[in-house]
């Protein structure tokens, strides 16, 4: 595949910033495997922090790929079926992230194989981890097959539609799990939400379909517009149950005037504002839309930044804040912490870069032209 | 090899037998608990003999970073341990005993993804800091504060390593196990032999004629956070 010389320098400019993220990650990460959890600013009574929230927003990009799947192979909506591949490339990228996030989050990384080894079924997490762990594999599955396939311009093999839609029930369950994991957990009253569930599962959806937008603008993909609305109407629904999950959560806590759970909420009441705003503000800025279609990658960024916010910030800490023993410790985490955060993400956006290139190699010289381009380069490539 | 009759059947029936025992000794074995007299404990509030005895004992680092302190035992506010319960004005600034509490329904062992955390018939919750990979679950599920991560390596904060029991490794999760090592051996917990006004009290609930259950049928007692239905087996008499 040919770039124009322009792109080949963004390219080259965009994996050189992923390569030196990595690079600091992977430094930083060593002098955590040396040093301890010491390095972060994690403590007795915030025992998790920035790695576990983000593990829990990666968690819901990954499961997004599911809505992509459930509306083109199970409602045969046309819109979303060349859609369905980059999602689930997300998808891949985002499952690696949460298990580079878990392993970073341990103390011992050298032991994880004990949960394989001594299985503990009662446990959250041993369940946690393999789901993902299946997740993962069904949807890098489907991804080699499904760029085999179109490689040699064979239709997908007729087992595949199975896989595909197991793929849906697999990713609700693992967000379902994942919310469980904060679910059952006695003397952590923020928590203690049987909405949690429910939560995840939107918020996931609105955000895996904002970022697969924006990844695609950003990898200057072509879109048709009607594919555009259907993301956009898909985005506005999703995230309008969030946000009203969210209200109907704060009611709750507020007005049976319960003293624990309200203090965790003020704790958290900052972050809980601005997710809630950008979300706010992304529902009226998917609104206008319709009038205005340069209004939706902004739109999807602010849904991303909202769930964002909301899983990586107001949820993990604060559930910590103030501890069972009523102690308020706040919690900051520290330059190597978010360095490793980083490079984490550096790996994921690298996975997903070399998947995502691949893809499109394939689509375009099947004489699809997956790309958006000027009209000067249109005329360069000829 | 020649297979019996008789141990085919033995061999079919074992998880039935397994079982039966197991119930066996829940009913007829020992159940250790601990009475705080707190009547006792906090006529001297300065007194920390109890936390010296055992975090010596058990190789406890003492980590100058609060936030990051490991503890077995410690004085903590009557308002922190007992929350809404406590009445404000004396709850605010009087100590008590803090320790696992070794619930019968405990919630570290539940969430723990590879048993490193476990309830033995006993009662006591173990801890094997072998086989945790520190994955923190523990900490969050427990609601009493119990447990203590090493955020770095403990050996440097150990002034004099005791060679009889163990230092643990950075990166795993620590706590109280009512002195199983001493139990095993027929004593009482370090804290209980340290305490110089025998406000603590150590022994088996399944005894009617144990000193604990003297104490608990003679005066009122509370536990820490009962609502959350744990079951503490460490009482405070008030």
């Amino acid at each position: 595949m040919h770039f124009p010389d322009q792109q080949q320098r963004a390219y080259r400019a965009w994996i050189t910033v992923l390569v030196t993220l990595a690079l600091a990650g992977a430094w930083c990460y060593l002098r955590q495997l040396n040093m301890g959890l010491g390095l972060t600013g994690l403590s007795r009574d915030v025992t998790w922090g920035l790695y576990i929230g983000q593990f829990t927003f990666a968690d819901g990009l990954a499961a997004s790929a599911a809505i992509l799947v459930l509306l083109s192979a199970v409602h045969g909506s046309r819109s979303f079926r060349k859609l369905v591949l980059y999602g689930q490339i997300l998808a891949i990228a985002s499952a690696i992230a949460c298990m580079l996030f878990v392993v970073a989050d341990l103390g011992q990384p050298s032991l994880l194989w004990n949960v394989l080894l001594h299985p503990s079924p009662v446990s959250i997490m041993f369940w946690d981890v393999v789901v993902l762990a299946g997740y993962l594999a069904i949807t890098a599955l489907i991804v080699t097959v499904t760029i085999n396939c179109e490689r040699k311009d064979l239709p997908p093999p007729r087992w595949l539609r199975p896989v595909a839609v197991l793929s849906i029930p697999w990713a609700i369950g693992m967000q379902t799990v994942s919310a469980f994991l904060y679910c059952g957990l006695p003397g952590r009253s923020m928590w203690l939400s049987a909405i949690l569930a429910p939560r995840f599962i939107v918020s996931a959806f609105a955000s895996g379909t904002a970022l697969l937008v924006l990844v695609l603008r950003f990898a200057r993909v072509r879109l048709e517009s009607e594919t555009l609305r259907k993301a956009r109407t898909l985005i506005a629904y999703t995230m309008a149950l969030n946000l009203f999950f969210l209200l109907l959560e704060v009611f709750t806590t507020l007005y049976s005037r319960i003293p624990e759970p309200i203090d965790h909420y003020q704790a958290s009441a900052p972050w809980i504002w601005i997710s809630g705003t950008l979300a706010a503000t992304s529902l009226a800025l998917l609104n206008g839309f319709r009038r205005n279609e340069r209004l939706l990658p902004v739109a999807c960024a602010f849904t991303v930044a909202s769930v964002w916010i909301e899983k990586g910030f107001a949820l993990v800490p604060s559930g910590f804040v103030p501890s069972p023993l009523g102690v308020v410790t706040t919690y900051t985490p520290t330059v190597p912490e978010i360095l490793i955060a980083a490079g984490i993400w550096a790996v994921s956006a690298l996975i997903a870069t070399l998947l995502f290139r691949t893809a499109f190699a394939v689509r375009s010289y099947n004489g699809e032209k997956p790309y958006l381009l000027s009209v000067e380069q249109e005329i360069l490539i000829r | 090899m020649r297979i019996s009759r008789n141990g085919f059947l033995r061999f079919l029936a074992a998880p039935i037998l397994m079982l039966a025992r197991k119930r066996a000794t829940a009913a007829h074995g020992k159940r250790w608990v601990m009475v705080i007299d707190n009547r006792k404990c906090m006529q001297d509030e300065g007194c920390t003999k109890c936390i010296q005895a055992c975090h010596i004992a058990h190789n406890v680092p003492s980590i100058p970073d609060a936030r990051r302190e490991v503890k077995w035992i410690w004085k903590e506010r009557f308002r922190r341990l007992f929350g809404a319960e406590a009445v404000p004005v004396m709850a605010e600034n009087r100590l008590s005993l803090a320790l696992c509490n070794h619930c019968e329904n405990p919630p570290c062992t539940r969430v723990c993804p590879t048993g490193a955390t476990w309830k033995r018939a006993d009662g006591i919750v173990m801890m094997d800091e072998h086989r945790c990979i520190g994955c923190r679950y523990c900490m969050a599920a427990c609601p009493y504060g119990a447990r203590s991560f090493n955020f770095v390596d403990p050996r440097p904060y150990i002034a004099n390593r005791s060679a009889d029991y163990p230092a643990r490794s950075k990166g795993v999760v620590e706590k109280c196990t009512f002195c199983e090592e001493r139990i095993s051996a027929g004593r009482l917990p370090r804290c209980v032999e340290a305490c110089p006004s025998g406000a603590l009290v150590f022994g088996d609930w399944n005894d009617p004629k144990s000193e604990v259950r003297k104490l608990l049928e003679s005066r009122y007692a509370i536990r820490r956070h009962p609502e959350l239905g744990t079951g503490p087996s460490v009482f405070y008499v008030i």
